[in-house]
């Protein structure tokens, strides 16, 4: 079973103004088969997060740890990461002209494994995948992201996390701009992943809404470029009811 | 008489990227036009070098009549001038590595040793090829030299190649003209003829391989009702300069595509021109090139349309990477006052994989008619697209995979498009080749 630690993490991004800091020193442990809800207010950092463990080029690292299995991260290109076992299921996936959903999704499969998957077996998975997720067969000859509805980007993703099976998925809003049909649709992708495999789940959410159907082990609240505060699933409730107000003042 | 002049033009190299759309249907006229900001990249800075003045700037009474059609042609090669880059045809173009073609000089050949070796394979019953002396139609009466090279080329050439596709008749495999030069130093000229008769269906391979100081016409005839399609290669060697003018003519109801690919060389400009004898043609121009260290690669194109009820879709797109490597586009469309209801668009998008690359792409688009189904031009020139390279190796996928995937599906587009299997796998195959070269 694999294990996320994230240790003290600082993470800076330059905009016109200058440097800025977004991750002030945040820490968090994330185990296989665990469910981690993070929770906060837009500009509370919580994509960077996301992003800053995924690799992306845009996020300075400028302190902290980020560990799995007790392997450093940060250390790591971003398919290295992702061939570690990391996913980030991305809030805005990016279209990709001229390639295909097949070709890519065979590509990552063999990127991942190391080795080209079985054709017989992966053809019947990503049929079957998309059947779970309700996604037309026609869309794996449609070209990665382009004229995807918001709702088929955030399938797509889904369907990538079902396929690629990684120990520790992080998905970024992916609840954000939903209609409820497609929310069930993606929350049941993310439950059988849940069910079939030991991943262990961060669920970035700005809204409590998802987590009517992904039910967290654990809520954390982040406000300011760090966890603010943790608890169970009554965090969520108690979130609903009073807002985030509560963390802001002072902030 | 309405005159909407549409233009846009538009020149990129690493790290900028920016996108000029433009839009024109009937008589509203649309600019778009952007300049680069960075200063080794933009266009602006360079045009003032040069004293030239930007498109849809102080346009002067006596140039707004004359339109891109009015261009001169001449079989004489003493009415044209010599190229120099104040002559806006020629402001993008290296003229010293291309100074060989401006010398009247005669075919390289020697004894048993020619500058230039053709290898002309004709489909099962097509007509054997022949020749076309000069002045022996139908040599001479569709493309007239627009340049130097090109009237050198056609008064240099006392027997052009003559390929026909019989009436009625439809080929399967492609006509064949394997060009294979012979030596960097030695100067060659030719002239080609293809002829498609009423109501067949051709295709034609045009294959440059090897070196030589190559000037060349192809003349294009295709007859009401016919089908054809012509596929340029240029896959020389990396001394080989290559200046062609291609000129088709279309029938009524006829219908070409001409593709025009260039891989190799160190210099290759083409200027390709399409025009309609009667109405209801279709042109189709596409067309795909990979410009690695130093080498420079032009594209002019030029559709005229001249009859009503004629459709234009121009789509190129192009590769760039390495020092130095260079690559320029500029689309010409003509719409005159009597070709109401064309239909037309043009599409060039530059895709520059290293610093250092420099793209040109200028879209030139000129409206006589109020009267048409529209027409519209982009071009576009951008890196790499960082986003593209992240989501993909957040997959797993090693960077060079990543790139090999998102430059083989821009190419995909046109290389899909193709018709000829065998084109399309050696082209995938030299895409690969390119890339393995820039990334290992």
């Amino acid at each position: 079973m694999s294990i996320l630690e994230i240790k003290n993490l600082h993470a800076t991004v330059e905009t016109p103004e200058g440097t800025k800091e977004i991750l002030k020193g945040v820490d968090l442990t994330i185990k296989g088969g665990e469910t981690h809800a993070i929770m906060g207010p837009n500009g509370s950092g919580k994509s960077t997060l996301a992003y800053a463990i995924a690799g992306h080029p845009k996020y300075e690292i400028t302190g902290g740890e980020v560990l799995l299995d007790g392997e450093d991260v940060l250390e790591m290109s971003v398919d290295e990461r992702a061939r570690a076992g990391l996913f980030l299921a991305m809030q805005y996936p990016v279209e990709v002209p001229g390639v295909t959903v097949s070709n890519f999704l065979r590509t990552a499969k063999t990127a991942i494994d190391g080795e080209a998957p079985s054709l017989r077996t992966w053809v019947k998975d990503v049929k079957g995948a998309m059947d779970d997720l309700k996604m037309d067969p026609v869309f794996a000859e449609r070209n990665v992201n382009e004229g995807f509805s918001g709702g088929e980007k955030k399938r797509h993703e889904i369907l990538q996390m079902q396929l690629l099976k990684p120990s520790i998925a992080v998905l970024d809003e992916t609840d954000s701009g939903l209609d409820v049909d497609a929310l069930r649709v993606v929350s049941e992708g993310v439950n059988r992943a849940k069910e079939n495999t030991e991943v262990g789940i961060m669920l970035i959410t700005h809204y409590t809404r998802i987590l009517q159907y992904v039910k967290p082990d654990f809520v954390h609240v982040f406000v300011n470029g760090r966890v603010a505060e943790q608890g169970g699933p009554e965090l969520a409730e108690r979130l609903e009811a009073e807002g985030y107000d509560r963390y802001l003042v002072g902030a | 008489m309405t005159t909407t002049d549409v233009k846009g033009a538009e020149s990129a190299g690493d790290p900028s990227a920016n996108e000029a759309v433009g839009h024109a249907a009937g008589a509203a006229p649309v600019a778009a036009g952007a300049a680069l900001e960075g200063a080794d990249t933009a266009a602006a800075p360079e045009l003032e070098e040069e004293n030239l003045s930007l498109p849809g700037q102080e346009v002067s009474a006596a140039h707004a009549a004359l339109n891109r059609g009015a261009r001169l042609r001449s079989f004489e090669v003493a009415e044209h001038a010599v190229p120099k880059s104040d002559i806006e045809e020629w402001r993008f173009t290296p003229l010293r590595r291309f100074s060989a073609l401006f010398e009247d000089a005669p075919t390289d050949d020697r004894e048993g040793d020619p500058a230039v070796d053709y290898q002309v394979s004709v489909p099962e019953g097509a007509p054997a090829p022949t020749t076309l002396a000069i002045g022996e139609a139908p040599r001479g009466t569709v493309l007239v030299p627009e340049d130097l090279p090109t009237a050198i080329a056609s008064a240099r050439t006392e027997q052009a190649l003559h390929l026909v596709a019989s009436k009625n008749t439809d080929y399967d495999a492609p006509f064949r003209v394997d060009v294979v030069g012979r030596g960097a130093d030695r100067r060659a000229n030719a002239h080609l003829v293809l002829e498609a008769e009423e109501s067949s269906s051709s295709i034609v391979v045009l294959n440059h391989t090897g070196s030589a100081q190559y000037a060349q016409d192809v003349e294009i005839i295709v007859g009401d009702n016919a089908r054809m399609t012509v596929i340029t290669v240029h896959d020389w060697d990396d001394d080989a300069v290559h200046i062609a003018q291609h000129h088709a003519r279309v029938g009524r109801d006829a219908r070409l595509k001409h593709v025009a690919v260039t891989l190799g060389g160190s210099a290759v400009r083409l200027n390709a021109i399409g025009e309609y004898a009667a109405p209801g043609g279709e042109i189709e121009k596409l067309g795909l090139y990979f410009s690695d260290e130093g080498q420079f690669f032009e594209n002019r194109l030029f559709i005229d349309h001249s009859a009503p009820n004629c459709t234009s879709n121009v789509a190129y797109k192009g590769a760039l990477q390495g020092k130095g490597a260079r690559s320029v586009w500029v689309g010409d469309v003509l719409i005159r006052k009597e070709a109401e209801g064309t239909n037309t668009y043009e599409l060039n998008r530059n895709l520059v994989l290293t610093e250092g690359a420099r793209a040109d792409s200028v879209p030139n688009l000129e409206i006589e008619t109020g009267e048409i189904e529209g027409a519209g031009h982009a071009a576009a020139t951008g890196r790499f697209d960082d986003e593209q390279l992240f989501y993909l190796r957040a997959r797993g996928i090693p960077e060079i995979e990543a790139r090999r995937l998102v430059v083989r599906g821009f190419f995909a587009e046109i290389i899909q498009q193709i018709d000829v299997p065998e084109v399309r796998e050696r082209l995938s195959a030299a895409i690969e080749d390119e890339l393995a070269r820039s990334m290992n």
